[in-house]
């Protein structure tokens, strides 16, 4: 009962930030942080409720689930919404990505493009 | 207060109201990656309300479709994503 209060109440500031946040990527990080704390609160609240061997696999899949997908998409999401160059929030200081991205191959540089290491495969053409 | 009660008086209204008000962010989302997130977040919403609606009932049937909608969840996120960047190529 005490875990299904702190995963709903968990919920619940998510979905605040939700309506809060002044920007896509900031939202899109709390969505995959504080949302999967309250479910899985949640879902392990739901498996000692029941207590049985079946709905506890069934809930400790869920969970795995959601932990292991929900960061992949959170950031699949993230890198196409920044390469479609969606507005950044005004009071962002530093952008570290910025001109990191090649435009046409999608290709990321890890240092500064003109000093770094480029990927193998722009040497090639 | 009974168990029941608990949870028809205190932990529904609450995922209850956090539904509303991703719903205002998806009405909202300036852009169409906050939708995509808004949607998101409202299935993620979405299957604790069906664990809780599993106890509530004692059938742990649901919990089913619960694992069901966490796929549907992430699918939808990937292939928004990859249509994002597929149609920002095709407008180069």
């Amino acid at each position: 009962m005490i875990m299904l209060t702190l995963g709903s109440l968990f919920i619940l500031s998510t979905a605040v930030a939700m309506l809060r946040k002044p920007d896509v990527y900031l939202r899109i990080n709390i969505t995959t942080k504080t949302a999967t704390l309250g479910l899985g609160l949640i879902l392990l609240s739901s498996a000692i409720y029941f207590w049985d061997y079946s709905v506890t696999t069934r809930v400790i899949a869920i969970i795995l689930f959601i932990f292991l997908t929900a960061p992949i998409g959170g950031h699949m999401l993230m890198r196409s919404a920044y390469l479609t160059k969606t507005k950044k929030w005004e009071g962002m200081k530093v952008d570290d990505l910025e001109g990191q991205y090649d435009p046409k191959t999608k290709k990321l540089y890890s240092e500064k493009r003109n000093t770094g290491f480029a990927p193998e495969t722009t040497e090639k053409d | 207060m009974s168990l029941a009660e608990y949870y028809n008086y205190v932990i529904l209204p609450i995922l209850g109201l956090s539904i509303i008000l991703v719903f205002i962010r998806f009405l909202k989302g300036p852009s169409i990656p906050d939708r995509v997130i808004a949607l998101d977040m409202l299935i993620l919403i979405a299957i604790g309300i069906i664990a809780v609606y599993s106890m509530q009932n004692d059938q742990s049937t649901f919990l089913d479709i619960a694992m069901l909608f966490a796929l549907i969840a992430f699918l939808g996120t990937v292939a928004f994503a990859y249509f994002l960047i597929q149609r920002s190529q095709n407008d180069e």
